[in-house]
């Protein structure tokens, strides 16, 4: 659960306080602990939205503007998922983010022997345009910020989003997706991987050059600490790595000629928020310190919008429990606490029952009213930073900075994130924490409520309400399949596809060809099988 | 301890289908093998036929599957069928991930040895592994 380690006395009174990350925390803090750190406001804080940017991005914080809230949502059929976005948006949500089923997020189309039993299961099934023509039907899409969950073919959906955007009347300067494209972070923490990483890290720049000459309201790369956390990296490790993952795809798009100004400032980021509350604030006020001195003095950026840490915060997934499973909805909201506190530009949290099912309408909903109860009614939109210039934090945050470095200064021995992946060293590590994390649960040395503490032994069974799953998917899916290969211009697919594979041969930017290809209705799977022959897959190293 | 329980027991774990969340396999994995077993890890995205081929080349005594996309039920009726083909009886099945209480007796039915649910403790996996081990 990688929450603190406490050591107590006999008469329960806490000794000794040691963070995930591996730092202290003195039982009082005071002016001589910011004299002993040398805290400088000028050049540690600056005033919000002043470089570094340590107290957020924006002058006014969220007076301006609250944080949007978005959801993870899709399953089943577009149209099951079209229904839920448009209960979420009708319920005050102000971002949608896409779910896309196994076979869809590995290049397999519904109709591969290969996927039967996972088409739909925990996501949208998308096989061609005509997929996204029913999810985002009646969805405004010039208003409406689309996240789209899908890493190893993001390229393939981005073109999909600009296709189907274009089919309703929107024009491609309008629209804004996000998708997540972020491979390094799939080979370490969720597995979503197909290619191997050189070619997998030219796609993402592929994405990212278009994006800044056609797209320009879309952030082509949502770099994950977040699954990196989740797989057990602490949170100094969160950062550090997600840092050293932007700096790999940076380096491609510069090598193509282009100043870090022209791109950087269209990243995002997406971070998680369990675990101790002042570790969070702290590391989410030093990463986008980091984040800004990266980007200022490696790269040059000079447009102070290149060094805005922009991101998602929530989520929580590792945080929650199976165990008494409300106890999950007290424990998002003091995740929400967190990420509002730490400055979030978007918040979204796993749902309660998310160890059990895929989320029902309610418990999404729950998640939902959640991020607008700290929002309207507990006072965060007050005023920006509002944790600033305490003696604890102050000095906390400049603490977990100098283990940030630390995290980075590993990766950069290496030579780079890319390598310290192909080489499996970050999965390594993060495997054998996420043990030790694992046993200090299970001997109580981590305390979780209802799970080692207060445990209730005679509550077998959970009653919680399970999401089905309805196999007939497979087949509505299937038939729309088949239909849309029926109807499209054969000569056009084929075309388009022998085009698609001549640019990624030659080092073309593929998102034109991928365009074209979406527009003929090619399905996931023929434009995936194209880059699978061009750069073949990966091949995953031993760690255990 | 009997001549029997010299041989350290061989655990094949393994990540079918497209699932790509690895953190549970690979946690119980190094569990498995502190306990002294020998733990082979297949990676992910393995198609049943590469399990079992896997499984024979090692000469497993358990499969240990780790799913957490919901398709436990698809997969596992897969499994047990293609082992069958094989005339794997002596081969057992444990599957852990995020498994629904109401199915546990469902994947018994299907000829799964032992289930264990997210959040089941270390020794409990441990010892339900050599249990099912010790019944070949």
């Amino acid at each position: 659960m990688g929450v603190a380690y406490y050591t107590k006395d006999e008469k329960d009174r806490v000794l000794e306080v040691t963070y995930q990350s591996g730092l202290k925390v003195k039982p009082v803090y005071g002016p001589e602990d910011l004299k002993e750190i040398g805290f400088d406001y000028e050049k540690d804080l600056g005033d919000p939205g002043q470089y570094p940017y340590t107290r957020g991005i924006h002058p006014q914080g969220y007076r301006t503007r609250a944080w949007t809230t978005r959801q993870y949502t899709g399953f089943g059929t577009p149209a099951e998922t079209n229904e839920r976005f448009k209960l979420m948006i009708a319920h005050g949500q102000t971002g949608l983010n896409v779910a896309f089923d196994l076979p869809t997020q590995m290049g397999y189309d519904s109709d591969n022997p290969r996927v039967a039993g996972e088409v739909g299961r925990v996501g949208m099934a998308v096989d061609t345009l005509r997929d996204f023509e029913i999810a985002f039907k009646d969805i405004p899409l010039d208003k409406i910020g689309v996240g789209l969950t899908i890493n190893a073919v993001a390229s393939i959906m981005l073109a999909m989003f600009q296709a189907v955007a274009e089919k309703y009347g929107y024009k491609k300067e309008q629209i804004s997706a996000t998708p997540q494209n972020d491979i390094l972070k799939e080979i370490i923490g969720r597995g979503m991987w197909i290619f191997p990483v050189r070619p997998s890290i030219r796609l993402i720049g592929d994405t990212i050059e278009y994006s800044m000459n056609e797209l320009p309201r879309c952030n082509p790369v949502s770099i994950c600490g977040y699954h990196i956390r989740e797989s057990g990296a602490t949170p100094a490790q969160e950062i550090g790595f997600a840092i050293q993952i932007a700096n790999a795809y940076i380096d491609n798009v510069l090598e193509r000629g282009y100043h870090i100004d022209d791109f950087v400032r269209r990243f995002s980021f997406n971070f998680n928020v369990f675990g101790n509350l002042w570790e969070q604030v702290a590391k989410f006020r030093a990463g986008r310190k980091l984040w800004a001195k990266n980007v200022k003095e490696k790269y040059g950026a000079e447009n102070p919008k290149s060094m805005f840490l922009r991101g998602l915060f929530g989520g929580g997934g590792y945080g929650l429990t199976k165990k008494e499973p409300e106890n999950n909805i007290v424990r998002g909201a003091f995740y929400a606490l967190a990420a509002a506190l730490s400055g979030a530009q978007t918040i979204a949290l796993c749902s309660y029952d998310e160890a059990y099912t895929i989320p029902t309408p309610h418990s999404a909903l729950l998640s939902l009213r959640t991020l607008q109860i700290v929002m309207e009614e507990v006072g965060l939109r007050d005023t920006v930073d509002p944790l600033a210039g305490s003696y604890f934090i102050e000095t906390l945050t400049k603490q977990m900075e100098e283990k940030i470095v630390e995290e980075m200064e590993r990766i950069e021995k290496m030579g780079g994130m890319a390598e310290a992946v192909e080489q499996g060293f970050v999965q390594k590590l993060v495997a054998q924490q996420a043990y030790q994390f694992e046993k200090d649960l299970q001997t109580g040395k981590l305390k979780k409520v209802g799970v080692n503490l207060y445990a209730d032994e005679s509550k077998k069974e959970e009653d919680v309400e399970l999401h089905e799953y309805d196999p007939s998917v497979i087949d509505q899916q299937i038939e729309r399949l088949k239909e849309v290969k029926r109807e499209r211009n054969d000569k056009d697919v084929s075309n388009a596809l022998k085009d698609l594979k001549k640019a990624a041969e030659e080092g073309k930017n593929v998102m034109p060809y991928l365009v074209t290809a979406v527009k003929a209705y090619a399905t996931v799977q023929e434009m995936t099988d194209v880059f699978r022959e061009v750069f073949g897959e990966f091949n995953e190293p031993r760690i255990i | 301890m009997g001549t029997g329980s010299d041989r350290k027991i061989r655990v094949l774990v393994a990540k079918p289908g497209l699932d790509g969340h690895d953190r549970g396999a690979k946690v119980v994995a190094q569990a498995l093998k502190e306990a002294g077993m020998e733990v082979i890890y297949t990676g992910l995205h393995q198609t049943i036929d590469q399990i079992i081929q896997t499984a024979l080349q090692e000469g497993v005594d358990v499969i240990g599957l780790s799913i957490l996309s919901g398709a436990h039920l698809p997969i596992c009726e897969e499994l047990i069928k293609k082992m069958k083909e094989k005339g794997m009886d002596d081969v057992k099945v444990a599957v852990g991930g995020v498994i629904p209480n109401r199915d546990v007796e469902k994947l018994k039915a299907l000829g799964v040895d032992a289930v264990f649910p997210g959040g089941t403790p270390f020794d409990m996996i441990v010892e339900g592994i050599r249990e099912i081990a010790e019944k070949r």
